[in-house]
């Protein structure tokens, strides 16, 4: 049965800014579980701590709200418990590449079945305005006063060093192309990353919705595959003039923790009935 | 004929020591005789100086003693270090090609060990096993029993048993001869009455699987690391995940995300990681988000000393996390503690939906004790969560609706059509982020409460020694063996001594703390720290202060006669 969008509306009063990107991030994400025939009990959202992380709250759906930087381990092994139901991790880009940095490497690794959306808007809103770790060079905050001259993370690229299986990138302003890919990375098998630029309307005055708008393209309607790896890490490293928007690699060959973990594959561990038989006899193994 | 003996097997780390001192210690327990190893380790894989340390005794034990009647050692170092401790009847079996000794000690026996196991087991490593056959032989027992063991240890790996069975064999008939000279240290098998040769953390292992524990994630950290290496080998047996996680943070909260999920999950470190662990120990709090950790206390701070024991982390658990939450310490003081603690850890986390750390160390954790066998018939586990009935007669859910107990109706994600929630921020009773004053103090205030039906579910303080007596000695975890001993050996004295063991720390009984002290004229603590944690407590609680204080913080466990004479200073000629 599908659900119309408005069966995952809720009434919970919003605490972002007026105009910000999370708005159509949360829209993308509504229209990507009506577009896979899923209800509201049917899918879990997990997040941290930061403007983005408080998305779950914003619809209904179960949720897993923990903390800062932590949203990946506990998603991880929320997907352990139940393989039957889709996990969907949500977070900005300091609480999943910043305080997180070490859980994003091992999650992509480990390569379990959860989907990661990235609110990537290059700084830290709910603290005011200091620099994240994919915050461009010279970019000047009241923490970076001579500007940022850290090396900035490339998320996709890493996700890549890691051969993640699906590997994407949306814009807030490009609202049905992101549920498209969020879609995409639901139904893919393994751990899907879909970092999504989002522009900040209160503390960056440059990467504006307009900004973004002269520079994206879809990749995919320009002869990208993204059955290679190697292509797919260079134009990961577009950037500048023309910023690339799409899949950039998927390998639907790989296979994921549960398939690869002889137990999660007899089915979800949360629908084993408990055999106290098998108890004694581990007893009696120590007499 | 003797009614006890001191084993020290001593060697350099990877010698085989713990594989000697478990089957000498297997086959004595199945003799029907009790046994306690303790082990003492450097923290390093290969080479410097590891003892594994067993007393066999007609009647029970439960700590370690001295002075040896047995050394068995493997190298050069285990004479020079250990042949001070073997009583002048006692024995020193060691390898006579490879050691040098003096003349004239009529305690030691030299065996080719190597030798004999190249030319009889035909294989170098099968030394253990000829080591093993000579002290059974000097011990006065049966060669079958040792050969009915190997052949069931070994069942596994069939290429291992012929060999073994032969290099034991020839140490046994080389020792033989010798045998009568020692006859003295024949300790006497009663039967085979079958009891449990286990260890502290395999206690906690097989109690998180007797408890239904599906899932352990966990990053390595000595003395921890036994209780996930050995899920590890049975998780496919019995539905279960054991993640080791790319760090402790990663634990922890991994541990939290199954849990929500609907198994139930543990992890495990010891002090260094468990300060990881910290804030995600109050997320579990705040969520309400039902958990399970071992603590594995080991010396400190930061790295201390890898892979010794010690008390004091008490106070630091009990107030780990800001803020304030309810929690539960269980502090078991031998193995079968430690497995039924284990199981009520697991059913008090899902009943009251709280943290629970049961706090080990590695004494308790190294340690194999002889228990009767664990009996399941009092084990049911029961989830504690929403039924189907109650949340068909729902007219909403709301997961942290605010009740008398303070426990909200928990349900499993999905289940029933329902939405489930968790989360950190103060939330409402939707469990929706709320600044809201009012709810905050409802919440904290609901959260407190579980408090009150938590402090019903701790068992009272364990009674030791003397129920009359007016001097006690009060301790907690894994000091109840030595405690125990140390008691006797005051009560053969002529001092009257009783006890008080607390296996259950937090809720604090303070009830019964305070009559049982009340009675006492003098008591005093035993801890394995410096600044007596266990007495602050009870200050802290009940607002009595001991007498005196016994307290050793080297790293090494109690022995019987050091609590002896910390009481004679402390208590009896004060």
């Amino acid at each position: 049965m599908t659900a119309a969008i408005q069966a995952f509306d809720n009434d919970f009063p919003v605490a972002w800014c007026p105009g910000c990107g999370n708005f159509p991030i949360l829209n993308a994400v509504k229209q990507a579980l009506v577009d896979v025939e899923l209800r509201p009990h049917e899918v879990i959202l997990v997040s941290g701590i930061g403007q983005a992380a408080k998305l779950p709250h914003y619809l209904r759906c179960n949720f897993f709200n923990g903390l800062h930087g932590r949203a990946l381990p506990a998603a991880t092994a929320i997907r352990i418990a139940n393989t039957d139901l889709p996990v969907i991790v949500v977070g900005g880009d300091g609480d999943t590449y910043g305080e997180g940095g070490n859980h994003f490497l091992h999650a992509v690794r480990r390569n379990i079945n959860i989907t990661l959306i990235t609110h990537n808007n290059q700084v830290f809103g709910l603290t005011r305005g200091q620099a994240s770790p994919t915050t461009e060079r010279g970019f000047v905050t009241r923490v970076q006063t001579h500007g940022v001259f850290l090396t900035p993370l490339n998320p996709l690229v890493v996700a890549l060093a890691f051969e993640a299986p699906f590997v994407a990138r949306g814009f807030a302003g490009h609202g049905k192309h992101l549920a498209g890919l969020i879609r995409e990375g639901i139904i893919a098998e393994g751990f899907s990353l879909i970092d999504v630029l989002q522009p900040c309307v209160s503390f960056d005055h440059v990467h504006t919705f307009q900004w973004y708008n002269e520079r994206v393209y879809d990749l995919n309607e320009n002869g990208h595959d993204p059955h290679d790896l190697m292509t797919a890490i260079q134009k990961a490293r577009e950037w500048g003039e023309r910023i690339p928007l799409g899949i950039f690699y998927r390998n639907p060959e790989k296979l994921s923790f549960e398939k690869e973990s002889p137990v999660l594959a007899n089915g979800p561990l949360v629908k084993r009935r408990f055999d106290p038989s098998r108890v004694e006899k581990l007893i009696d193994s120590f007499l | 004929m003797t009614e006890e003996l001191n084993i020290m097997v001593a060697g350099a780390a990877g010698q085989g020591m713990q594989t000697i001192g478990f089957i000498l210690g297997k086959v004595f327990v199945r003799g029907g005789c009790e046994v306690f190893a303790n082990q003492d380790n450097e923290s390093r894989i290969r080479g410097g100086h590891n003892f594994f340390q067993i007393r066999v005794s007609q009647k029970p034990v439960r700590a370690p003693s001295m002075p040896l009647q047995v050394l068995i050692t493997l190298n050069q170092e285990g004479i020079d270090k250990h042949r001070s401790e073997v009583e002048s009847s006692g024995i020193i079996i060691f390898d006579a090609e490879k050691c040098k000794v003096p003349e004239n000690d009529a305690r030691l026996l030299g065996l080719p060990l190597e030798r004999l196991a190249i030319e009889k087991g035909g294989n170098r490593l099968f030394e253990n096993s000829v080591a093993v056959g000579a002290t059974l032989a000097i011990l006065g027992w049966d060669f079958q029993r040792l050969e009915d063991f190997l052949r069931a240890y070994f069942a596994a790996k069939a290429d291992m048993i012929e060999g073994n069975v032969k290099a034991a064999l020839a140490g046994y008939e080389f020792a033989l001869e010798k045998a009568e000279r020692h006859k003295g240290l024949r300790v006497r098998a009663k039967g085979s009455k079958p009891k449990m040769f286990i260890s502290g953390h395999e206690a906690v292992a097989i109690g998180a699987l007797a408890a239904g524990c599906q899932f352990m994630s966990a990053y390595p950290m000595s003395p921890s690391t036994s209780i996930m290496m050995y899920l590890a080998g049975k998780a496919d047996d019995f539905d279960m995940v054991v993640e080791q996680a790319e760090d402790e943070i990663a634990a922890i909260n991994m541990a939290i995300g199954a849990s929500y999920g609907g198994i139930r999950s543990l992890t495990a470190t010891s002090g260094g990681g468990f300060s990881l662990m910290v804030e995600a120990f109050g997320l579990a709090g705040v969520m309400e988000t039902p958990l399970v950790v071992v603590e594995a206390q080991r010396p400190g701070p930061a790295t201390g000393l890898p892979t010794r024991t010690e008390q004091a982390d008490l106070l630091f658990v009990l107030h780990a996390s800001q803020d304030e939450f309810p929690r539960v310490l269980l502090a078991p003081g031998t193995a079968k503690e430690a497995f039924y603690a284990t199981i009520k850890a697991f059913d008090l986390a899902e009943k009251y939906q709280v943290p629970v750390v049961i706090l080990t160390d590695q004494f308790l954790a190294d340690s194999y004790f002889t228990e009767s066998r664990f009996d399941l018939s009092k084990v049911h586990v029961n989830r504690h969560l929403l039924g189907e009935k109650e949340a068909g007669a729902l007219e909403e859910y709301k997961r942290y609706q605010i009740t008398k107990s303070g426990v909200s109706p928990r349900s499993i994600p999905s289940a029933f059509g329902l939405e489930v929630v968790a989360d950190g921020h103060e939330h409402d009773e939707y469990g929706h982020i709320t600044e809201d004053a009012n709810i905050r103090k409802r919440m904290v205030d609901k959260r407190s409460r579980k408090m009150g039906g938590l402090a019903r579910e701790i068992g009272h303080p364990r009674r030791m020694g003397d129920q009359k007596a007016d001097l006690l000695l009060v301790g907690w975890g894994s000091t109840y063996g030595p405690m125990a001993e140390a008691i006797d050996i005051l009560n053969g004295h002529g001092i009257s001594v009783g006890g008080i063991h607390l296996s259950e720390l937090w809720p604090f009984p303070g009830r019964q703390m305070a009559k049982i002290l009340s009675g006492a004229r003098k008591w005093a603590v035993v801890e394995a720290n410096s600044t007596g944690q266990l007495a602050r407590l009870i200050q802290m609680e009940i607002q009595k202060k001991p007498d005196g204080e016994i307290l050793k913080y080297t790293g090494r466990p109690f022995k019987a006669d050091e609590i002896v004479e910390g009481f004679r200073k402390e208590v009896v000629d004060r």
